[in-house]
């Protein structure tokens, strides 16, 4: 298939996952969906690496998912966190950071 | 016949991308991902990204979704109503979601690249093997392979200092466990083993027998949000 | 060295010993403050000697001798620059300012050696005789604003020495307001000379008034001359402007002698003196000058009549003085003031002087009422007061006499009217007889007070606990409080060498200008005054005669009376104050002239200024001016508050709109 489908997939990808951040109330929810937009982002890059014939963007996409593994394990700490100290596991009531 | 793989592979994809994001249950959103990121190698295998399509399923699929099947039995399957106004704001999104989609086709699609419309490069030699892969980390890109490493450490400690015990603050695991609070009444014919076991007769609306409240240790934290009457309603179905 | 450089360094030595007082005086140790304050005076005395020989050495038409260190702004319509001007008057005034304070700041070292504040008196002191020197050396319009100034600091810091008094700092800033009145006066007459005469010099500005720069500007030279006026008169407390002095009364006993007697309320004079070209173009202005003069001499010596502080008394002598100075520079009579300023700063610090001494013999005490029979007890005193006495009221062969009535010859033979301030300066010398020796004969004579007796067997009265003299209060000796000590003359070695050396000046300095005989005064200012349009007005022979001897029978008719009524018939004053008594009460609240710049100025001041805090203050600038910019940045930042919600979803929705926005941005922008 021609580049442009892999993108326009990605593209879809990364929608979605953007509309599961907005609209979810649960941490973890939220978390994996932003797993989906890395994945999304991993993939157009993969394809333009495929494109160029150059492997520079698999290294790119390789370090994506270091960053991404980094992150939910610290993400996943928190929500730890927070749930032993029995504080509701829900980002609309975890909001004291206003001002 | 990579047309054929590929649509199969890309529905799947996005099947388990709307499960991840619709699905109630987290833990059913946990197996749509891992269901998502099998499909996703797939495509990165059509791409011959061979070394990153097993990466992504051992790593991704193997490691980070264990991380989120652990965090999910810990933290509870709490699935939660939408808030007030909250229907709203989900249209919202929605709508946004929509026009975000059109605006990246757009950009993609309408960015003059020609060899969108191609297969890609052609001469191709080692691309995407380990072997490559392998040498690109160790030779051109061996700074990012040094530091992406100390970035693992820093998050791994970071995840462990986060959840560590922290002195003079009680937490959950101060109580004795009551199993009561972690075993949400259900309704008939879900599926639950307590109505296989014939432990459930009456509707879920009122619980089967009083819970007994475990004792609601005083608060000690600051900054005051009342975690008890909330946790109750995150466990409630 | 130049004639020049003795005047810097004049004004070098007081600077130096402000600055070394000042700094170190922490090091220093109690007496040394002293000592090097009156040695630096003592050096400037020097200098002022050696400048006046150098001076004497020029030609008598090149007497007039600029020299300037810096040009401080020399641009388009100002030149600013610090230069000193050298000539008979400055140098007359500088040697009477140094003579005079060197023999004060040796007085002070005695009278002051108990106090806490030795050092910062001395300091202050020293700063006061630099800025005067200032004053009078100053070569231009900017250096005298400046000295004038510094005048008026000075004497501030130094009535309100004592500061733990209340009354003190009231009686410092009083003096220090109407200070600041006629320094408005002085420069918005210098804006009204500089405007046409186009410099700042002086002997710029005279050759302009003298080419005509004012021919078709009359009124503005006219204004400029009052508004100098104001200031002098200010400073030199004449009517209306005089209620500071009495007041000022309130710092220590040499503070009043030096500043309140011979060098700062002599500085008006000087200016009038120093300013007689544009003066003599401003008739008008002339004509102020007297009349206030006169009308000051003769309220002042009603008012004395009647005061019952011995330095109050003191005072308004000091008051009616100036005011012969003041009519008789005004008039013409240059030589003659400037003559009288001098004897009057002999006899009036030593009057001064020996008002400390009995003070100090007194405990403290200042009242007249309290104070009789003290000539055996205070000989030298005694003897002090009567030669000051005698040469105030203007009895032959003392300086008073001779400067007292070569002014008044000079005024009656201005004629016209001038006739009529001739005859009241004879009136005031005749009151000035009976004031004078009114003092000294309560003071002195007649039975013993208790303390007089103590101090005959040989110890200083010390009342029970010190109190404020003004308002009977009970205080402390700690710092800002007079010392614990009393001193008198017949004690203190420095005390008497500085009053013996100033009563011998009394006596004798009349000898500089004996009518008909000396004119050594005369010559020696004539190079100064040589422009003036009186410089040929000389009474005739017969009008100096018939002065002589009305001054004479003025005199002792005063004394005699004065003797009458309080040494030979006792009861006689309580007598006559009981017959006269609403003409005692006008007298003794000093013509009521308190009351009504309280009533004309005060008052209405303090209410605008209620006025403005209560609503303009509160309502326009904080309401309005300072509460609306900081409701406007309180309002805008409020809405943006808004934005920090706490939602998280709110910041991912943000997030990805702001994304998207770039994208979009870009996508416009290339295609």
């Amino acid at each position: 298939m021609d580049i442009g489908w892999y993108l326009v997939v990605s593209a879809l990808i990364f929608c979605i996952g953007a509309g599961g951040v907005m609209t979810r109330r649960n941490p973890l929810v939220i978390l994996l969906c932003l797993e989906l937009m890395l994945n999304a982002a991993n993939l157009s890059l993969i394809a333009f690496s495929r494109m160029h014939g150059n492997s520079d963007g698999q290294i790119f996409a390789l370090i994506v998912m270091v960053v991404a593994a980094c992150e939910v394990a610290v993400g996943l700490g928190m929500i730890v966190a927070i749930f032993r100290r029995k504080l509701p596991v829900d980002v609309d009531e975890l909001k004291e950071l206003q001002g | 016949m990579s047309a054929v793989i590929f649509f199969i592979a890309s529905i799947g994809a996005l099947a388990g991308a709307i499960g991840v994001a619709t699905l109630r249950n987290p833990f059913y959103s946990v197996l749509a991902l891992v269901c998502h990121l099998i499909f996703l190698s797939a495509l990165f295998l059509l791409l011959n990204a061979e070394f990153i399509a097993a990466a992504q399923v051992i790593v991704y699929a193997g490691a980070v979704t264990v991380l989120y099947v652990f965090v999910v039995s810990y933290v509870g399957d709490g699935s939660v109503p939408l808030g007030p106004g909250g229907v709203r704001l989900r249209n919202v999104a929605l709508l946004f979601v929509g026009m975000l989609f059109v605006e990246l086709c757009i950009a993609l699609l309408g960015s003059g690249l020609k060899a969108i419309d191609t297969r890609g490069a052609t001469n191709l030699g080692d691309f995407g093997t380990p072997a490559a892969i392998g040498e690109s980390l160790l030779t051109k890109f061996l700074f990012p392979f040094e530091v992406a490493s100390l970035l693992l450490l820093v998050a791994a400690v970071g995840a462990v200092m986060l959840a560590r015990r922290r002195r003079g603050g009680t937490t959950i695991d101060d109580e004795p466990y009551d199993a009561t609070r972690y075993i949400t009444p259900r309704s008939l014919f879900s599926g639950t083993m307590a109505e296989a076991v014939g432990a459930l007769h009456a509707p879920v609306e009122e619980p089967t027998k009083p819970r007994p409240q475990a004792p609601v240790p005083a608060p000690t934290r600051g900054s005051g949000s009342d975690g008890s009457d909330s946790d109750d309603d995150t466990q409630e179905g | 060295m130049s004639t020049t450089s003795w005047g810097w360094l004049v004004l070098a030595f007081p600077a130096l010993g402000t600055i070394v007082i000042s700094l170190g005086y922490k090091r220093l140790g109690r007496g040394l403050a002293g000592t090097i304050g009156t040695l630096a005076i003592l050096l400037a005395f020097v200098s002022a000697v050696a400048g006046l020989i150098s001076l004497q050495g020029h030609d008598e038409h090149a007497r007039q001798l600029t020299a300037s260190l810096w040009d401080y702004a020399v641009t388009g319509g100002v030149d600013a620059r610090v230069q000193i001007l050298v000539d008979p008057l400055s140098i007359f005034m500088a040697l009477v300012v140094t003579g005079v304070s060197t023999l004060i700041h040796l007085y002070s070292v005695s009278y002051m050696k108990s106090d806490r504040g030795n050092a910062r008196y001395f300091a202050y002191l020293n700063f006061f005789v630099f800025s005067m020197l200032l004053l009078v050396l100053a070569a231009n319009f900017l250096l005298l604003i400046i000295g004038w100034a510094f005048v008026g600091a000075a004497s501030y810091l130094l009535i309100s020495f004592w500061y733990r008094r209340e009354t003190a700092t009231r009686a410092g800033i009083k003096a220090f307001v109407i200070n600041v009145v006629g320094d408005i006066g002085l420069v918005l007459g210098t804006f009204f000379i500089l405007r046409y005469a186009g410099t700042l010099d002086f002997l710029g500005t005279f050759r302009a008034v003298e080419a005509g720069a004012f021919a078709s500007h009359h009124g503005a030279l006219t204004a400029g001359c009052m508004l100098l006026l104001v200031g002098a008169f200010a400073k030199s407390a004449q009517i209306p402007l005089h209620t500071w002095l009495p007041d000022a009364m309130e710092g220590p006993t040499p503070v009043s002698s030096l500043i309140h007697a011979a060098t700062m309320v002599t500085a008006g004079v000087y200016l009038i003196a120093r300013m007689h070209p544009l003066f003599e173009q401003a008739p008008a202005a002339e004509t102020v000058g007297a009349i206030g003069g006169c009308v000051t001499l003769l309220v002042a010596g009603t008012i004395a009549l009647t005061q019952t502080d011995i330095k109050r008394v003191i005072a308004y002598s000091t008051m009616s003085q100036i005011g012969y100075m003041i009519m008789g520079v005004s008039a013409g009579a240059y030589a003659a003031g400037m003559f009288h300023l001098l004897t009057h700063a002999f006899f009036k610090a030593l009057l001064f002087m020996a008002a400390g001494s009995i003070i100090g013999a007194m405990g403290g005490a200042q009242l007249l009422d309290k104070m009789s029979g003290f000539k055996r007890a205070l000989p030298f005193t005694f003897l002090c007061f009567v030669v000051g006495g005698l040469a105030l009221s203007g009895v032959v062969p003392f300086s008073g006499f001779f400067s007292k009535d070569e002014i008044l010859a000079f005024v009656g033979a201005r004629g016209g009217w001038f006739v009529i301030l001739y005859v009241i300066g004879y009136v005031g010398a005749f009151l000035t007889g009976i004031y004078t020796w009114r003092m000294i004969f309560r003071a002195f004579f007649n039975r013993p007070v208790p303390e007089a007796v103590e101090l005959e067997h040989g110890h200083i009265a010390h009342a029970e606990f010190p109190t404020n003299p003004a308002n009977g209060e009970r205080e402390d000796t700690e710092a800002g409080f007079p010392g614990p000590e009393h001193v008198i003359a017949e004690r203190e070695m420095p005390m008497k060498v500085a009053m013996g050396l100033l009563a011998i000046g009394a006596t004798f300095l009349g000898a500089l200008q004996i009518p008909f005989v000396t004119h050594v005064i005369d010559t020696f200012l004539e190079p100064t005054f040589a422009d003036s349009k009186f410089v040929n007005v000389e009474p005739s022979d017969s009008l100096v005669w018939f002065g002589m001897a009305l001054g004479t029978v003025v005199a002792l008719f005063g004394i005699s009376i004065a003797y009458q009524v309080y040494v030979r018939k006792p009861g006689t004053a309580a007598r006559l104050e009981r017959r006269f008594k609403p003409i005692h009460t006008f007298l003794f609240n000093k013509w009521y002239f308190d009351e009504l710049i309280d009533f004309l100025v005060v008052r209405p001041w303090n209410a605008f200024g209620s006025f403005d805090r209560d609503w303009f203050e509160r309502r326009v600038i904080d309401g309005v001016l300072v509460g609306g910019t900081t409701g406007i940045v309180k309002a805008g930042s409020a809405a943006v508050r808004a934005v920090q919600t706490g939602f998280l979803r709110y910041y991912a929705a943000l997030l990805l709109l702001g994304g998207a926005a770039v994208v979009l941005y870009f996508l416009i922008a290339s295609s």
